[in-house]
């Protein structure tokens, strides 16, 4: 018994579909705890107003845009490596998810920044980082669909993630000598004492693991598409 | 391997292309700045490397398909995968003669276009040096993009698309160490050269991963 047995299509897809429901209650269920804890009872801040209140949204999208790479990274790896399909399609899958974090995190922090820093938009290290990720995905998905051949595609997908993740992470150093930052730091972080305040922080936190489960819950249903029509192709060419 | 770059070198020439294409093109991006901006000589002078550097990589950016595309027509490039010398080895030859045709004309042809921009006289050195340390990177990791897209018809877009977000550090970095103000230029001038140093070393590989699943 190892994970490696998942990546059996079969066994993935019975797999698959014993968890997607709870995943998909757990998370919505999250979800809509998190956010109505946060958005209805938590009190506004004293500087920012309720406005504060946007980062329920903000902080779990902008995780998962990242994470969701992260997750495209180390399937990746698994296709070039041992060359599981499941590894290859749950990459593929994972792209346009990111794509929608990505968005929602560059669109509620400019609906934030503009009582705040009074502008949608700064070219500041973060923001920008963000939207060169965006443009990490773009390409990644353009070539996903600019090849035919399913594997070659795979292959080469894989090679652009791997090389692309190491120069978004140059990108995102770079970024700091080319221009002052207006992002405040890292509200959160597992090692050091400080936190914001338990008020924000614990509807925050279940915000975070709802979003976490929603993007499990959408990977795996995209997955299982791509299975199935990969399966629909194998039997057009066997001519059924 | 030395074959190789010559072949390409004299390909280059022979063909006609070669210097003097890549050369106008960049004339002609940056003689297009002052008049999309105005001739206002402040506003050249604060802007020249950043149009400088970026019409640099435009200008490498146009010539990448060159590199594998006709020899992937013509078959030469399964030829060569079959010869002794790895893929990676045939890469970094490719990107060699890349930048010789490319990256080192544009690197001299920066300063009188540079004084077409107004660019202040400190500047040019770092220009020079950025400019030349800089375009490896660039003719490397352009090489990478065309071994991925060259199975595809049509793939010039596409190119554009996965290449210039990869572009991106080396273009912040460079541009600002010619930006005269920018506290250590030299700090600046050696994160472009690491950044080039770790494309020549690494990406023929990752070219070789390319090369070899279209060749499939």
């Amino acid at each position: 018994m190892s994970l490696w047995e998942y990546a059996n299509p079969a066994k993935f897809m019975a797999l698959s579909a014993r968890i997607l429901p709870y995943l998909a209650i757990a998370s919505s269920c999250l979800l809509l705890a998190g956010l109505f804890w946060g958005f209805f009872l938590t009190p506004a801040d004293y500087k920012q107003g309720s406005t504060v209140k946007i980062i329920f949204l903000h902080v779990p999208a902008a995780l998962m845009a990242i994470n969701a790479w992260l997750m495209m990274l180390v399937t990746s790896l698994v296709w070039l490596i041992r060359r599981h399909h499941v590894s290859a399609l749950a990459a593929k899958a994972a792209a346009p998810i990111g794509i929608t974090m990505t968005l929602i995190a560059i669109a509620t922090g400019a609906i934030w920044g503009k009582p705040m820093w009074g502008t949608y938009w700064a070219w500041d290290p973060r923001l920008t980082s963000f939207m060169i990720l965006l443009v990490f995905y773009f390409g990644y998905l353009a070539l996903w669909e600019a090849i035919e051949d399913k594997d070659t595609a795979a292959d080469l997908t894989s090679t652009l993630c791997i090389v692309g993740s190491i120069f978004a992470l140059l990108s995102r150093y770079a970024v700091n000598f080319w221009s002052q930052g207006l992002h405040q730091g890292a509200s959160l972080s597992l090692d050091k004492e400080q936190h914001v305040d338990n008020t924000f922080y614990l509807p925050l936190l279940v915000c975070i693991v709802g979003m976490v489960l929603l993007f499990l819950t959408l990977v795996l249903i995209r997955t299982r598409t791509e299975i199935r029509s990969r399966r629909l192709i194998a039997l057009r060419l066997r001519g059924i | 391997m030395k074959s190789l770059i010559l072949r390409d070198l004299r390909l280059a020439v022979r063909s006609g292309g070669g210097f003097a294409l890549t050369l106008s093109f960049f004339l002609i991006v940056v003689m297009m700045v002052p008049f999309g901006v105005g001739a206002n000589l402040d506003l050249l002078a604060r802007i020249a490397p950043g149009v400088l550097w970026i019409g640099a990589l435009l200008s490498c950016l146009l010539s990448l398909d060159r590199i594998f595309q006709l020899d992937w027509e013509d078959g030469t490039l399964e030829a060569l995968a079959t010869s002794p010398i790895p893929l990676s080895g045939i890469a970094t030859a490719k990107a060699t003669a890349h930048w010789i045709i490319t990256g080192l004309p544009i690197t001299i042809a920066a300063i009188p276009l540079g004084y077409l921009l107004n660019l202040e006289t400190e500047a040019y050195i770092w220009l020079v040096a950025s400019l030349s340390v800089g375009t490896p990177a660039l003719s490397f990791i352009g090489a990478f993009g065309a071994a991925i897209t060259v199975g595809i018809k049509r793939g010039g877009l596409l190119l554009s698309l996965l290449v210039l977000p990869l572009y991106i550090p080396t273009l912040m970095l460079g541009a600002q160490c010619v930006t005269i103000g920018s506290e250590t230029p030299i700090k600046l001038l050696a994160l472009v050269a690491a950044i080039s140093l770790f494309c020549i070393a690494l990406i023929p590989f990752a070219c070789a991963i390319a090369l070899r699943a279209n060749l499939k």
